[in-house]
């Protein structure tokens, strides 16, 4: 296997290899392009990157009117400030105009660490769920998130991206190909599926293996493109397995984990448990000791497995 | 003497007024107040200034208005159809089910609206972009803005106006509607912005103050602004709130309240009264 990547680090490179083939492409930041890696563009192409300093709001109302002006704007910033402080930037000047901007948006969940609760976002896939016209993207490794940025280029509409902070392996083989809104199924698996989106499918990886050797073969599902949701491999991984665990660095409340909820509710109902931070805000620590604390790692999605499979056979 | 053209254009101001009134007392619901203050300067951008063709509203070297006090999507709506964007009997559909002309302005159902806008303080922001397109591609297309007194309140706004004196945008100018209201009162009781002209001019940008009512004035900004380099414009815009219709103007409860069917009788007759030369037909000739 080889070594890890931040999706925020492959974000910049996609970025700045997506502006040399597509000059409509124009990329604006609000004070943080170190660190949502956007600096990787201006470097480049210091002519279509704008550095609106710490004024979210008018990032995104920026970002609308070059595209009303037919550019495709590329707005990061961390994942907090993008869809918290200019949610109604989003909503009204993005969303409801149907403009064509992309909101890749950094440092999304508790892997932000060390800054604490604050700056760790874990409603932001709920929100940018909620509102009509708008694509999410929760892209799992460097490869995903190649796709999603250079589909997102593609789509003439809003995008959100959401990507991290911290480095994760990739999960997916040499001929992978991203096309938007098709689930990807990465291991098979007859017992049980895992959907799990973002840092998560890595970790769901480790957990099928694990449970392959309690006799539990668990299905593993990328998930990365929460909307519009593959409704169809959620409905299959329900027929096929009859128990589902949804994996998602995000509130249980409204995300990943809700969209499947309400897609098997009305469609197919099987169990379903969700791994994923339990209605409460983030804290200060190491990435890793925060992962830990929240249950969001391959024996706490293991332990929601062996909870979904014992629903199923208790026919609940 | 005043000339042909400014002559056209008051009598082109009075009839926006008038649709203004009578889609008003159709709809039952709306912003008279903001959107009678407003109609010179959207007369004169419409009828003289703006590099426009209905026939084709979506050519890249249009100039661009956003009306980003979008309430008063009335005064927007009577000028875009007495220029030929859409058939001015559809005025009387203002806010009904299906209609194209809905509440506040929506970019996807009406042709000739440049930004969906409603939520207030965002139309400067979108207008920054649409000026840094403008120069990132070479093309010579103004942006224009309206922006409300009230408006100005939120922090947006503020975030805006730095943004775009930083990147010299002079292809930008902006109008704010001066006239000293808002729903809950007199903008300067409810939370006073003043002194406008300093802060604009404080934040970097080229500021002049005129009677938003005096037509040659407008234009005379106008001009004016599209020659200052390197910094954007605003032209303070000192108006009256429900100008042209007596029991309306300077009235905080017309902002946002709809005439009756007498009242709009009462105004469309006082609008009447006004009118220099009824049945006026014809379009302006462009920048």
């Amino acid at each position: 296997m080889s070594g890890k990547t931040a999706t925020r680090e492959a974000y910049g490179r996609a970025l700045a290899e997506l502006g040399g083939y597509n000059k409509r492409v124009v990329v604006l930041d609000a004070d943080l392009s170190k660190s949502t890696k956007t600096a990787d563009f201006a470097r480049v192409f210091p002519e279509r990157f704008f550095n609106m300093g710490v004024a979210e709001q008018n990032l995104i109302g920026t970002a609308a009117g070059l595209a009303a002006a037919g550019k495709i704007p590329f707005a990061s910033t961390f994942a907090v400030f993008a869809t918290g402080r200019a949610f109604d930037q989003i909503r009204n000047s993005v969303a409801y105009a149907g403009l064509n901007v992309k909101i890749a948006a950094t440092h999304a969940g508790v892997t932000v660490g060390e800054d604490g609760g604050s700056h760790q976002s874990v409603e932001d896939i709920a929100v940018m769920r909620s509102l009509p016209n708008l694509t999410v993207f929760v892209p799992a490794d460097e490869a995903e998130t190649f796709g999603a940025v250079r589909a997102a280029a593609e789509i003439d509409g809003p995008v959100y991206i959401r990507l991290g902070r911290a480095g994760v392996p990739p999960v997916h083989g040499q001929g992978f190909r991203f096309v938007p809104g098709k689930a990807v199924i990465i291991r098979e698996g007859r017992d049980a599926a895992i959907i799990a989106t973002g840092i998560m499918v890595a970790a769901a990886l480790k957990a099928a293996s694990a449970l392959a050797g309690e006799g539990i073969e668990a299905r593993v599902v990328s998930m990365h493109t929460i909307k519009p949701l593959d409704v169809e491999a959620v409905l299959s991984a329900a027929r096929e397995t009859g128990a589902l665990v949804t994996a998602e660095e995000h509130s249980v409340i409204g995300g990943l984990g809700g969209a499947v909820c309400e897609a098997v509710c009305q469609l197919y109902p099987v169990p379903v448990k969700r791994v994923g931070l339990p209605d409460v805000f983030g804290e200060s620590g190491k990435p890793e000791e925060l992962l830990e604390k929240f249950g969001l790692t391959p024996s706490g999605i293991a332990d929601a497995v062996r909870g979904a499979v014992k629903m199923k056979k208790a026919g609940i | 003497m005043e000339s042909k053209e400014i002559r056209m254009l008051r009598e082109r101001a009075n009839e926006i007024r008038k649709d203004i009134i009578r889609m008003l007392g159709s709809a039952g619901s709306g912003h008279p107040g903001g959107s009678l203050s407003a109609a010179d300067i959207v007369a004169a951008l419409y009828f003289k200034v703006l590099r426009i063709d209905p026939r084709d509203p979506r050519r890249p070297d249009r100039d661009r208005f956003i009306l980003s006090k979008g309430h008063a999507a009335p005064v927007l709506y009577a000028a875009l159809a007495q220029r030929g964007y859409f058939p001015r009997e559809e005025l009387g559909t203002l806010r009904r089910l299906g209609s194209r002309l809905q509440g506040h302005p929506d970019m996807k159902k009406l042709p000739g609206v440049e930004m969906s806008t409603g939520s207030l303080g965002q139309g400067l922001s979108v207008a920054n972009g649409m000026a840094l397109a403008g120069k990132l591609d070479g093309m010579d297309y103004r942006v224009y803005v309206l922006l409300g007194d009230g408006e100005i309140q939120e922090g947006q706004v503020w975030e805006a106006a730095m943004a775009a004196a930083h990147y010299g945008l002079d292809n930008l100018t902006a109008f704010l509607d001066h006239n000293g209201m808002q729903i809950d009162g007199p903008v300067a009781e409810v939370m006073s912005p003043e002194p406008v002209s300093d802060k604009w001019r404080a934040f970097g940008w080229d500021v002049q103050v005129i009677d938003g009512h005096d037509m040659a004035q407008i234009l005379g900004a106008l001009e004016r602004a599209s020659a200052v380099k390197g910094k954007p414009q605003m032209i303070v815009a000192e108006t009256v709130k429900g100008k042209g219709v007596s029991f309306m103007e300077n009235q905080v409860g017309w902002h946002g309240v709809a005439p009756k069917p007498e009242e709009a009788e009462r105004a469309l007759a006082e609008l009447e009264g006004l009118c220099l030369r009824p049945g006026l037909e014809g379009e302006g000739d462009g920048r």
